[in-house]
Protein backbone atom coordinates (compact mmCIF):
# COMPACT_ATOMS: atom_id res chain seq x y z
CA UNK A 1 0.00 0.00 0.00
CA UNK A 2 1.59 3.29 -1.26
CA UNK A 3 1.91 5.88 1.64
CA UNK A 4 -0.07 8.88 1.18
CA UNK A 5 1.94 11.81 0.31
CA UNK A 6 2.93 14.29 2.88
CA UNK A 7 1.33 18.00 1.97
CA UNK A 8 3.27 20.49 1.46
CA UNK A 9 0.86 23.58 1.58
CA UNK A 10 -1.48 25.29 -0.83
CA UNK A 11 -1.21 27.16 -4.13
CA UNK A 12 -3.06 30.52 -5.29
CA UNK A 13 -2.57 31.48 -8.10
CA UNK A 14 -3.04 35.08 -9.58
CA UNK A 15 -3.67 36.58 -13.15
CA UNK A 16 -1.61 39.78 -12.08
CA UNK A 17 0.54 41.89 -9.82
CA UNK A 18 -2.14 43.50 -8.45
CA UNK A 19 -4.17 41.07 -7.30
CA UNK A 20 -1.21 39.15 -5.73
CA UNK A 21 -0.31 42.32 -3.57
CA UNK A 22 -3.83 42.51 -2.23
CA UNK A 23 -3.57 38.59 -1.53
CA UNK A 24 -0.83 39.30 0.37
CA UNK A 25 -1.70 42.12 2.19
CA UNK A 26 -5.29 39.95 3.14
CA UNK A 27 -2.76 36.56 3.91
CA UNK A 28 -0.56 38.92 5.76
CA UNK A 29 -3.63 40.12 8.08
CA UNK A 30 -5.01 36.72 8.25
CA UNK A 31 -1.86 35.81 10.83
CA UNK A 32 -0.15 33.27 8.59
CA UNK A 33 2.99 32.85 9.08
CA UNK A 34 4.71 30.12 7.00
CA UNK A 35 3.84 31.82 3.38
CA UNK A 36 6.03 33.40 0.76
CA UNK A 37 5.06 35.33 -2.73
CA UNK A 38 6.61 34.22 -5.70
CA UNK A 39 6.39 36.89 -8.86
CA UNK A 40 8.28 36.69 -12.48
CA UNK A 41 9.63 40.00 -11.64
CA UNK A 42 10.20 42.08 -8.13
CA UNK A 43 6.87 43.85 -7.66
CA UNK A 44 7.72 47.19 -5.81
CA UNK A 45 6.38 47.34 -2.61
CA UNK A 46 5.34 43.72 -2.31
CA UNK A 47 7.44 43.40 0.96
CA UNK A 48 5.43 45.41 2.79
CA UNK A 49 2.15 43.80 1.53
CA UNK A 50 3.47 40.62 2.85
CA UNK A 51 4.22 42.82 6.16
CA UNK A 52 8.27 41.52 6.28
CA UNK A 53 10.83 42.26 8.62
CA UNK A 54 13.35 44.12 7.81
CA UNK A 55 16.69 42.54 6.66
CA UNK A 56 19.70 41.27 8.80
CA UNK A 57 21.76 41.58 5.49
CA UNK A 58 23.01 45.45 6.63
CA UNK A 59 24.16 44.36 10.03
CA UNK A 60 26.08 41.58 8.67
CA UNK A 61 27.74 43.75 6.37
CA UNK A 62 28.69 46.10 9.02
CA UNK A 63 30.18 43.27 11.54
CA UNK A 64 31.57 41.92 8.72
CA UNK A 65 32.81 45.20 6.96
CA UNK A 66 34.46 46.44 10.24
CA UNK A 67 35.89 42.51 11.20
CA UNK A 68 37.80 42.94 8.18
CA UNK A 69 39.22 46.39 8.55
CA UNK A 70 40.59 45.56 12.01
CA UNK A 71 41.66 41.95 11.11
CA UNK A 72 43.48 44.24 8.13
CA UNK A 73 45.16 46.52 9.96
CA UNK A 74 46.13 43.82 12.86
CA UNK A 75 47.44 41.84 10.27
CA UNK A 76 49.77 44.71 8.89
CA UNK A 77 50.81 45.87 12.34
CA UNK A 78 51.97 42.55 13.38
CA UNK A 79 54.19 42.08 10.45
CA UNK A 80 55.65 45.50 10.20
CA UNK A 81 55.93 45.71 13.55
CA UNK A 82 56.56 42.52 15.59
CA UNK A 83 57.33 39.81 13.07
CA UNK A 84 60.24 41.43 11.01
CA UNK A 85 60.53 45.22 11.65
CA UNK A 86 62.47 47.03 9.05
CA UNK A 87 62.80 50.57 9.02
CA UNK A 88 62.09 51.88 5.45
CA UNK A 89 62.40 55.39 4.59
CA UNK A 90 63.09 56.72 8.69
CA UNK A 91 58.86 55.73 9.58
CA UNK A 92 58.29 53.84 12.07
CA UNK A 93 57.61 50.42 12.21
CA UNK A 94 54.20 51.50 12.99
CA UNK A 95 53.41 53.85 10.52
CA UNK A 96 49.85 53.38 10.46
CA UNK A 97 49.08 56.34 7.79
CA UNK A 98 50.86 53.41 5.08
CA UNK A 99 48.14 50.87 6.45
CA UNK A 100 44.81 52.60 5.61
CA UNK A 101 44.67 51.41 1.63
CA UNK A 102 45.37 47.54 2.95
CA UNK A 103 42.94 48.29 5.96
CA UNK A 104 40.60 49.20 3.84
CA UNK A 105 40.59 46.71 1.14
CA UNK A 106 39.70 43.47 3.93
CA UNK A 107 36.79 45.83 5.22
CA UNK A 108 35.67 45.72 1.56
CA UNK A 109 36.00 42.69 0.40
CA UNK A 110 34.42 40.95 3.83
CA UNK A 111 31.55 43.38 3.34
CA UNK A 112 31.25 42.20 0.44
CA UNK A 113 30.88 38.21 1.69
CA UNK A 114 28.55 39.51 4.48
CA UNK A 115 26.35 40.77 1.85
CA UNK A 116 26.44 38.10 -0.87
CA UNK A 117 26.91 34.53 1.35
CA UNK A 118 24.45 36.87 3.92
CA UNK A 119 21.78 37.08 1.44
CA UNK A 120 22.16 33.51 0.44
CA UNK A 121 22.43 32.27 3.75
CA UNK A 122 19.10 33.92 4.87
CA UNK A 123 17.34 32.51 1.42
CA UNK A 124 18.41 29.34 2.42
CA UNK A 125 19.95 28.92 -0.82
CA UNK A 126 21.44 27.36 -2.90
CA UNK A 127 18.74 24.26 -2.33
CA UNK A 128 18.66 21.79 -4.58
CA UNK A 129 15.01 21.10 -3.92
CA UNK A 130 11.69 23.01 -3.28
CA UNK A 131 8.37 21.63 -3.01
CA UNK A 132 7.08 24.18 -5.18
CA UNK A 133 8.10 22.99 -8.51
CA UNK A 134 6.02 19.81 -7.50
CA UNK A 135 2.62 22.22 -9.04
CA UNK A 136 2.29 22.04 -12.84
CA UNK A 137 1.10 25.51 -13.23
CA UNK A 138 3.72 26.79 -11.10
CA UNK A 139 5.73 26.97 -14.15
CA UNK A 140 4.04 29.77 -15.05
CA UNK A 141 5.83 32.09 -12.45
CA UNK A 142 9.02 32.25 -14.66
CA UNK A 143 6.75 34.20 -16.91
CA UNK A 144 3.09 35.95 -16.34
CA UNK A 145 1.35 34.41 -13.20
CA UNK A 146 1.90 35.28 -9.66
CA UNK A 147 1.49 32.66 -6.73
CA UNK A 148 0.79 32.12 -2.77
CA UNK A 149 2.08 29.32 -1.38
CA UNK A 150 1.09 29.06 2.54
CA UNK A 151 2.55 25.94 3.86
CA UNK A 152 1.20 22.83 6.11
CA UNK A 153 3.42 23.94 8.90
CA UNK A 154 2.05 27.13 9.29
CA UNK A 155 -0.35 26.30 13.14
CA UNK A 156 -3.07 28.67 11.16
CA UNK A 157 -3.19 26.24 8.67
CA UNK A 158 -6.40 24.19 7.75
CA UNK A 159 -6.80 22.51 4.37
CA UNK A 160 -10.32 23.73 3.72
CA UNK A 161 -10.53 27.03 5.46
CA UNK A 162 -7.65 28.18 4.08
CA UNK A 163 -8.45 26.98 0.85
CA UNK A 164 -11.50 28.62 0.75
CA UNK A 165 -9.33 31.42 1.78
CA UNK A 166 -7.31 31.78 -0.72
CA UNK A 167 -10.12 31.48 -3.48
CA UNK A 168 -11.95 34.61 -2.01
CA UNK A 169 -8.69 36.71 -2.33
CA UNK A 170 -8.86 36.66 -5.93
CA UNK A 171 -7.21 33.61 -7.14
CA UNK A 172 -7.69 32.32 -10.61
CA UNK A 173 -7.17 28.37 -8.88
CA UNK A 174 -5.81 27.07 -5.85
CA UNK A 175 -4.28 23.66 -5.61
CA UNK A 176 -3.02 21.46 -2.79
CA UNK A 177 1.03 20.60 -3.18
CA UNK A 178 2.94 17.64 -2.37
CA UNK A 179 5.92 18.21 -0.19
CA UNK B 1 1.74 60.54 -15.49
CA UNK B 2 0.69 56.49 -15.20
CA UNK B 3 -1.04 56.28 -12.12
CA UNK B 4 -2.75 59.53 -12.09
CA UNK B 5 -5.56 58.81 -14.89
CA UNK B 6 -7.56 61.73 -13.71
CA UNK B 7 -6.83 65.34 -13.92
CA UNK B 8 -5.70 65.67 -10.57
CA UNK B 9 -2.10 67.95 -10.76
CA UNK B 10 1.36 66.18 -9.33
CA UNK B 11 1.67 68.95 -6.94
CA UNK B 12 -0.56 71.66 -5.94
CA UNK B 13 -0.03 75.44 -5.62
CA UNK B 14 -0.01 76.27 -1.99
CA UNK B 15 2.70 73.39 -1.44
CA UNK B 16 4.93 74.82 -3.88
CA UNK B 17 4.52 78.66 -4.12
CA UNK B 18 5.45 80.50 -1.34
CA UNK B 19 2.69 82.68 0.04
CA UNK B 20 3.13 86.45 0.38
CA UNK B 21 2.42 86.43 4.12
CA UNK B 22 4.84 83.63 4.70
CA UNK B 23 7.90 84.81 6.61
CA UNK B 24 9.93 83.06 3.87
CA UNK B 25 9.17 85.87 1.14
CA UNK B 26 9.94 88.46 3.86
CA UNK B 27 13.89 86.49 4.28
CA UNK B 28 15.12 88.28 1.22
CA UNK B 29 14.94 91.84 3.14
CA UNK B 30 15.64 90.75 5.87
CA UNK B 31 18.71 88.31 4.68
CA UNK B 32 19.97 91.36 2.38
CA UNK B 33 20.13 93.76 4.93
CA UNK B 34 21.99 91.56 7.80
CA UNK B 35 24.12 90.80 4.70
CA UNK B 36 25.40 94.26 3.76
CA UNK B 37 25.84 95.03 7.80
CA UNK B 38 27.12 92.31 8.14
CA UNK B 39 29.88 92.92 5.70
CA UNK B 40 29.78 96.64 6.29
CA UNK B 41 30.84 95.96 9.95
CA UNK B 42 33.08 93.49 9.13
CA UNK B 43 35.53 95.91 7.11
CA UNK B 44 34.84 99.14 9.09
CA UNK B 45 36.61 96.72 12.40
CA UNK B 46 39.00 94.82 10.55
CA UNK B 47 39.49 96.12 7.28
CA UNK B 48 42.23 98.19 8.00
CA UNK B 49 44.33 95.79 9.49
CA UNK B 50 46.94 94.11 7.40
CA UNK B 51 48.30 91.53 9.57
CA UNK B 52 49.65 92.18 12.21
CA UNK B 53 51.98 89.99 14.66
CA UNK B 54 49.15 87.32 14.66
CA UNK B 55 48.61 87.32 10.83
CA UNK B 56 44.98 87.38 11.65
CA UNK B 57 44.26 89.75 9.12
CA UNK B 58 40.58 90.64 7.62
CA UNK B 59 41.19 89.35 4.36
CA UNK B 60 41.94 85.67 5.07
CA UNK B 61 38.59 85.47 7.60
CA UNK B 62 36.61 87.29 4.90
CA UNK B 63 37.98 84.53 2.10
CA UNK B 64 37.57 81.56 4.72
CA UNK B 65 33.84 82.41 4.67
CA UNK B 66 33.43 83.57 1.30
CA UNK B 67 35.09 80.51 -0.02
CA UNK B 68 32.20 78.52 2.62
CA UNK B 69 29.92 79.90 0.68
CA UNK B 70 30.73 79.69 -2.94
CA UNK B 71 31.27 76.28 -2.47
CA UNK B 72 27.27 76.20 -1.74
CA UNK B 73 26.82 78.11 -4.53
CA UNK B 74 28.93 75.45 -6.87
CA UNK B 75 27.77 72.68 -5.63
CA UNK B 76 24.52 73.54 -6.06
CA UNK B 77 25.40 73.91 -10.02
CA UNK B 78 27.38 70.39 -9.32
CA UNK B 79 23.88 69.10 -8.58
CA UNK B 80 21.96 70.18 -11.44
CA UNK B 81 24.30 69.58 -13.81
CA UNK B 82 24.88 66.35 -12.51
CA UNK B 83 21.13 64.92 -12.37
CA UNK B 84 20.47 66.24 -15.83
CA UNK B 85 23.57 64.64 -17.37
CA UNK B 86 22.37 61.63 -15.56
CA UNK B 87 19.08 62.17 -16.62
CA UNK B 88 17.85 61.07 -13.31
CA UNK B 89 14.16 61.21 -12.00
CA UNK B 90 14.21 61.20 -8.10
CA UNK B 91 16.20 64.32 -7.64
CA UNK B 92 13.58 66.64 -9.93
CA UNK B 93 11.78 68.32 -6.56
CA UNK B 94 14.97 69.10 -5.12
CA UNK B 95 16.22 70.64 -8.47
CA UNK B 96 14.84 73.57 -8.13
CA UNK B 97 16.50 74.48 -4.25
CA UNK B 98 19.95 73.61 -6.14
CA UNK B 99 19.27 75.84 -9.38
CA UNK B 100 18.55 78.48 -7.16
CA UNK B 101 21.69 78.02 -4.94
CA UNK B 102 23.74 78.53 -8.27
CA UNK B 103 21.12 81.41 -9.34
CA UNK B 104 24.07 82.83 -6.13
CA UNK B 105 26.91 82.40 -8.45
CA UNK B 106 27.06 85.66 -10.27
CA UNK B 107 27.15 87.65 -6.68
CA UNK B 108 29.39 84.69 -5.19
CA UNK B 109 31.98 85.18 -7.51
CA UNK B 110 31.88 88.90 -7.36
CA UNK B 111 32.26 88.79 -3.41
CA UNK B 112 35.16 86.25 -3.92
CA UNK B 113 37.18 88.55 -6.83
CA UNK B 114 36.78 91.60 -5.14
CA UNK B 115 38.35 89.80 -1.51
CA UNK B 116 40.62 88.47 -3.60
CA UNK B 117 42.00 91.63 -5.54
CA UNK B 118 41.79 94.05 -3.27
CA UNK B 119 42.99 91.68 -0.30
CA UNK B 120 45.70 90.38 -3.31
CA UNK B 121 48.95 91.75 -1.22
CA UNK B 122 47.71 90.63 2.26
CA UNK B 123 46.99 86.60 0.90
CA UNK B 124 49.29 86.01 -1.55
CA UNK B 125 53.08 85.91 -0.86
CA UNK B 126 53.48 85.71 -4.46
CA UNK B 127 51.96 88.94 -5.32
CA UNK B 128 55.02 90.73 -3.78
CA UNK B 129 57.52 91.06 -6.42
CA UNK B 130 60.50 91.83 -4.57
CA UNK B 131 59.82 88.59 -3.07
CA UNK B 132 59.53 86.40 -6.38
CA UNK B 133 62.54 87.95 -7.35
CA UNK B 134 64.58 86.22 -4.58
CA UNK B 135 62.65 82.99 -4.56
CA UNK B 136 63.73 80.23 -8.01
CA UNK B 137 60.59 78.44 -7.20
CA UNK B 138 58.11 81.73 -7.38
CA UNK B 139 60.21 82.65 -10.46
CA UNK B 140 59.81 79.18 -12.27
CA UNK B 141 55.94 79.25 -11.01
CA UNK B 142 55.75 82.99 -12.21
CA UNK B 143 54.10 82.13 -16.09
CA UNK B 144 50.96 81.07 -14.14
CA UNK B 145 51.06 82.55 -10.37
CA UNK B 146 51.00 86.42 -11.80
CA UNK B 147 48.71 89.18 -11.10
CA UNK B 148 47.06 89.78 -14.53
CA UNK B 149 46.77 85.93 -15.33
CA UNK B 150 45.45 85.67 -11.78
CA UNK B 151 42.91 88.45 -12.86
CA UNK B 152 41.96 87.41 -15.84
CA UNK B 153 41.24 83.81 -14.95
CA UNK B 154 39.48 85.23 -11.75
CA UNK B 155 37.07 87.05 -14.63
CA UNK B 156 36.70 83.95 -16.91
CA UNK B 157 35.51 81.93 -13.75
CA UNK B 158 33.03 84.62 -13.03
CA UNK B 159 32.00 84.31 -16.47
CA UNK B 160 31.59 80.55 -16.61
CA UNK B 161 29.69 80.11 -13.63
CA UNK B 162 27.43 83.16 -13.87
CA UNK B 163 26.35 81.48 -17.50
CA UNK B 164 26.04 78.23 -16.38
CA UNK B 165 24.15 79.30 -13.04
CA UNK B 166 22.04 82.17 -14.94
CA UNK B 167 21.33 79.58 -17.88
CA UNK B 168 19.63 77.13 -15.82
CA UNK B 169 17.87 79.24 -13.88
CA UNK B 170 15.99 81.29 -16.96
CA UNK B 171 15.51 77.91 -18.51
CA UNK B 172 13.89 76.29 -16.05
CA UNK B 173 11.68 78.57 -14.66
CA UNK B 174 10.37 79.89 -17.99
CA UNK B 175 9.37 75.85 -18.52
CA UNK B 176 7.35 76.51 -15.64
CA UNK B 177 5.55 79.11 -17.45
CA UNK B 178 5.79 77.66 -20.64
CA UNK B 179 1.91 76.11 -21.68
CA UNK B 180 2.70 73.70 -24.79
CA UNK B 181 3.94 69.90 -24.87
CA UNK B 182 6.89 70.60 -27.30
CA UNK B 183 7.76 74.37 -25.73
CA UNK B 184 7.68 72.02 -22.25
CA UNK B 185 10.19 68.75 -23.99
CA UNK B 186 12.47 71.20 -25.93
CA UNK B 187 13.66 72.97 -22.35
CA UNK B 188 14.18 69.68 -20.91
CA UNK B 189 16.20 68.97 -23.78
CA UNK B 190 18.14 72.15 -24.00
CA UNK B 191 19.09 71.70 -20.05
CA UNK B 192 19.72 67.67 -20.74
CA UNK B 193 21.70 68.43 -23.65
CA UNK B 194 23.91 71.24 -21.94
CA UNK B 195 24.97 69.39 -18.87
CA UNK B 196 27.67 67.37 -20.03
CA UNK B 197 29.48 70.24 -21.82
CA UNK B 198 28.59 72.41 -18.36
CA UNK B 199 31.05 69.36 -16.28
CA UNK B 200 33.41 69.60 -18.07
CA UNK B 201 33.29 73.44 -18.20
CA UNK B 202 32.95 73.43 -14.10
CA UNK B 203 35.62 70.76 -13.45
CA UNK B 204 38.30 72.95 -15.18
CA UNK B 205 36.96 75.76 -13.59
CA UNK B 206 36.43 74.82 -9.96
CA UNK B 207 39.64 73.23 -10.41
CA UNK B 208 41.77 75.84 -11.38
CA UNK B 209 39.63 78.58 -9.03
CA UNK B 210 40.53 76.51 -5.96
CA UNK B 211 44.36 76.29 -6.75
CA UNK B 212 44.19 80.17 -7.14
CA UNK B 213 42.28 81.01 -4.21
CA UNK B 214 42.99 78.66 -1.83
CA UNK B 215 46.49 76.43 -3.02
CA UNK B 216 48.65 80.08 -3.94
CA UNK B 217 47.94 81.05 -0.23
CA UNK B 218 51.24 78.92 0.40
CA UNK B 219 52.51 79.41 -3.18
CA UNK B 220 55.27 76.70 -2.84
CA UNK B 221 52.95 74.59 -2.17
CA UNK B 222 50.89 71.76 -4.50
CA UNK B 223 48.68 69.14 -4.77
CA UNK B 224 47.56 68.17 -8.14
CA UNK B 225 44.18 66.82 -6.17
CA UNK B 226 43.30 70.14 -4.52
CA UNK B 227 40.60 71.12 -6.79
CA UNK B 228 38.91 67.51 -6.10
CA UNK B 229 39.59 68.37 -2.52
CA UNK B 230 37.46 71.69 -2.40
CA UNK B 231 34.92 70.00 -4.89
CA UNK B 232 34.05 66.97 -2.39
CA UNK B 233 33.56 69.36 0.46
CA UNK B 234 31.21 71.55 -1.77
CA UNK B 235 29.64 68.60 -2.78
CA UNK B 236 28.93 67.23 0.74
CA UNK B 237 27.68 70.65 1.81
CA UNK B 238 25.24 71.18 -0.85
CA UNK B 239 23.46 67.93 -0.21
CA UNK B 240 23.18 68.85 3.64
CA UNK B 241 22.01 72.65 2.91
CA UNK B 242 19.63 71.16 0.37
CA UNK B 243 18.03 68.62 2.71
CA UNK B 244 18.32 71.21 5.49
CA UNK B 245 15.91 73.87 3.71
CA UNK B 246 13.28 71.51 2.74
CA UNK B 247 12.79 70.52 5.88
CA UNK B 248 12.80 74.27 7.16
CA UNK B 249 10.43 73.92 4.58
CA UNK B 250 8.56 71.42 5.68
CA UNK B 251 8.12 72.76 9.07
CA UNK B 252 6.46 75.98 7.62
CA UNK B 253 4.17 73.15 5.62
CA UNK B 254 5.59 73.67 2.09
CA UNK B 255 6.52 70.90 -0.32
CA UNK B 256 4.72 68.67 2.49
CA UNK B 257 4.21 65.07 0.28
CA UNK B 258 6.31 66.60 -2.81
CA UNK B 259 9.94 65.78 -0.95
CA UNK B 260 9.22 62.34 1.05
CA UNK B 261 11.58 60.46 3.05
CA UNK B 262 12.49 58.74 0.15
CA UNK B 263 14.13 61.97 -1.13
CA UNK B 264 15.54 62.80 2.01
CA UNK B 265 16.80 58.79 2.33
CA UNK B 266 18.87 59.59 -1.23
CA UNK B 267 20.25 62.94 0.21
CA UNK B 268 21.61 61.50 3.21
CA UNK B 269 22.82 58.65 0.94
CA UNK B 270 24.30 61.26 -1.37
CA UNK B 271 25.87 62.74 2.03
CA UNK B 272 27.26 59.60 3.02
CA UNK B 273 28.99 59.11 0.03
CA UNK B 274 30.86 62.40 -0.60
CA UNK B 275 31.65 62.25 3.28
CA UNK B 276 33.72 58.86 2.48
CA UNK B 277 34.94 60.74 -0.97
CA UNK B 278 36.04 64.03 1.21
CA UNK B 279 38.54 61.46 3.46
CA UNK B 280 39.38 59.25 0.19
CA UNK B 281 40.84 62.73 -1.28
CA UNK B 282 42.10 64.05 2.16
CA UNK B 283 43.64 60.89 2.50
CA UNK B 284 45.18 60.58 -0.53
CA UNK B 285 46.76 64.18 -0.56
CA UNK B 286 47.94 63.81 2.85
CA UNK B 287 49.33 60.13 2.61
CA UNK B 288 51.21 60.93 -0.92
CA UNK B 289 52.90 64.15 0.93
CA UNK B 290 53.29 61.93 3.97
CA UNK B 291 55.14 59.05 2.66
CA UNK B 292 57.45 60.94 0.05
CA UNK B 293 58.47 63.35 2.60
CA UNK B 294 59.63 66.06 0.20
CA UNK B 295 60.00 69.43 2.28
CA UNK B 296 58.69 71.58 -0.01
CA UNK B 297 55.13 69.45 -0.13
CA UNK B 298 55.60 68.74 3.82
CA UNK B 299 55.31 71.68 4.78
CA UNK B 300 52.26 72.66 4.28
CA UNK B 301 51.07 70.22 6.86
CA UNK B 302 54.09 70.25 9.00
CA UNK B 303 52.31 73.92 10.15
CA UNK B 304 48.89 72.29 10.39
CA UNK B 305 50.42 70.58 12.91
CA UNK B 306 52.01 73.38 15.11
CA UNK B 307 50.29 75.19 17.98
CA UNK B 308 46.52 75.17 18.04
CA UNK B 309 46.34 73.78 14.78
CA UNK B 310 47.14 70.55 15.67
CA UNK B 311 44.43 70.00 17.49
CA UNK B 312 41.91 71.53 14.77
CA UNK B 313 43.49 69.24 12.05
CA UNK B 314 42.80 65.99 14.67
CA UNK B 315 39.41 67.89 15.00
CA UNK B 316 38.69 68.16 11.33
CA UNK B 317 39.20 64.65 10.97
CA UNK B 318 36.53 63.43 13.65
CA UNK B 319 34.38 66.22 12.16
CA UNK B 320 34.80 65.55 8.55
CA UNK B 321 35.01 62.34 7.97
CA UNK B 322 34.57 59.82 11.36
CA UNK B 323 31.18 60.99 13.06
CA UNK B 324 29.55 61.53 10.23
CA UNK B 325 30.72 58.35 8.38
CA UNK B 326 29.59 56.34 11.89
CA UNK B 327 26.09 58.94 12.01
CA UNK B 328 25.10 58.60 8.40
CA UNK B 329 25.32 54.37 7.76
CA UNK B 330 21.86 53.91 8.96
CA UNK B 331 19.00 53.79 6.93
CA UNK B 332 16.87 54.92 9.44
CA UNK B 333 18.46 58.10 10.40
CA UNK B 334 19.08 58.91 6.62
CA UNK B 335 14.82 59.26 6.78
CA UNK B 336 14.15 60.47 10.05
CA UNK B 337 14.20 64.50 9.24
CA UNK B 338 15.28 65.18 12.71
CA UNK B 339 18.25 62.86 12.37
CA UNK B 340 19.38 64.07 9.43
CA UNK B 341 18.94 67.97 10.33
CA UNK B 342 21.10 67.26 12.69
CA UNK B 343 23.90 65.48 10.34
CA UNK B 344 23.09 67.79 8.07
CA UNK B 345 24.20 71.13 10.52
CA UNK B 346 27.18 68.88 11.63
CA UNK B 347 28.29 68.52 7.98
CA UNK B 348 28.31 72.37 7.28
CA UNK B 349 29.44 73.36 10.31
CA UNK B 350 32.52 71.06 9.11
CA UNK B 351 32.84 72.71 6.23
CA UNK B 352 33.61 75.57 7.40
CA UNK B 353 36.23 74.09 9.99
CA UNK B 354 37.46 73.05 6.46
CA UNK B 355 37.72 75.93 4.95
CA UNK B 356 39.08 77.41 8.18
CA UNK B 357 41.60 75.05 8.75
CA UNK B 358 42.89 75.87 4.48
CA UNK B 359 43.21 79.42 5.09
CA UNK B 360 43.71 80.70 8.52
CA UNK B 361 47.08 78.69 9.23
CA UNK B 362 48.98 80.43 6.10
CA UNK B 363 48.41 84.03 8.00
CA UNK B 364 50.75 82.90 11.29
CA UNK B 365 52.97 80.92 9.20
CA UNK B 366 53.44 84.06 6.70
CA UNK B 367 54.54 86.06 10.17
CA UNK B 368 56.70 83.23 11.75
CA UNK B 369 54.79 82.65 14.42
CA UNK B 370 55.93 78.77 15.32
CA UNK B 371 53.33 78.72 18.13
CA UNK B 372 50.13 79.99 16.51
CA UNK B 373 46.92 80.20 18.37
CA UNK B 374 43.91 80.21 16.96
CA UNK B 375 42.33 83.51 17.12
CA UNK B 376 38.36 83.48 15.77
CA UNK B 377 36.78 86.65 16.48
CA UNK B 378 33.94 89.35 15.36
CA UNK B 379 35.40 90.12 12.31
CA UNK B 380 35.03 86.46 11.17
CA UNK B 381 31.56 85.76 12.42
CA UNK B 382 31.08 89.33 10.62
CA UNK B 383 32.19 87.86 7.38
CA UNK B 384 30.51 85.09 7.96
CA UNK B 385 27.06 86.06 8.53
CA UNK B 386 28.02 89.26 6.11
CA UNK B 387 28.53 86.84 3.00
CA UNK B 388 25.88 84.42 4.10
CA UNK B 389 23.26 87.31 4.12
CA UNK B 390 23.96 88.44 0.77
CA UNK B 391 23.65 84.46 0.00
CA UNK B 392 20.89 83.72 1.85
CA UNK B 393 19.09 87.16 -0.04
CA UNK B 394 19.31 85.97 -3.59
CA UNK B 395 18.57 82.32 -2.83
CA UNK B 396 15.52 83.08 -0.90
CA UNK B 397 14.55 85.47 -3.37
CA UNK B 398 14.35 82.86 -6.17
CA UNK B 399 12.18 80.47 -3.18
CA UNK B 400 9.58 82.77 -3.04
CA UNK B 401 9.66 84.47 -6.53
CA UNK B 402 9.18 81.41 -8.14
CA UNK B 403 8.13 78.00 -7.71
CA UNK B 404 9.71 75.31 -5.23
CA UNK B 405 10.07 72.58 -7.47
CA UNK B 406 10.02 72.34 -11.69
CA UNK B 407 5.85 72.23 -11.92
CA UNK B 408 6.36 71.67 -15.88
CA UNK B 409 9.17 69.11 -15.72
CA UNK B 410 7.98 65.95 -17.40
CA UNK B 411 9.07 63.66 -14.86
CA UNK B 412 7.34 65.77 -12.13
CA UNK B 413 5.55 63.00 -11.14
CA UNK B 414 8.13 60.16 -11.27
CA UNK B 415 9.95 62.15 -8.45
CA UNK B 416 7.16 63.00 -6.23
CA UNK B 417 6.34 58.80 -6.29
CA UNK B 418 9.82 57.50 -5.79
CA UNK B 419 10.31 54.71 -3.83
CA UNK B 420 13.48 53.54 -2.40
CA UNK B 421 13.87 49.27 -2.43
Amino acid sequence: MAKAPKVFGLMAEYENPQDLYHACEQVRDAGYAAWDAYTPFPVHGLEKAMGLRSSLVPWIVCVMGFTGAGLGFLMQYWMSAVDYPLIIAQKPFNSYPAFVPVTFEPGILLGSFGAVFGMLGLNRLPQLYHSVFNSKRFARVTDDRFFIAIEARDPRYDAEDTKAFLAETGALSVEEVED
Amino acid sequence: MSAHGHDEPVVRPEQVRISDKSIWSKLPIIMGVIGLAGLGGAYALGGGDHGGEHGNDFYFSYLTSAMFWLALSLGGLFFVLVQHAARAGWSIVCRRIAENMALTLPIMAILVIVGVFMGSHDLFHWTHTEVVAVDPMLKWKEPYLNESSFKVRALVYLAVWSILGLFYWFTSTSQDDASSPQEIKAKSHKMRWAAPLGIAVFALSLTFSAFDWLMSLDPHWFSTIFGAYYFAGAVVSTHAFIALLVILLHRSGYLRGVVTKEHFHDLGKMMFAFTVFWAYMAFSQYMLIWYASIPEETEWFSYRGAGDYLTLSIVLVFARFAFPFLGLISRHIKRNPKTLAFWAVWILVAEFIDMFWLIDPVGPYNANNHHPSIEFGLVDILCFVGIGGVWLAVLTWGLSRKALVPVNDPRLAESVHFENF
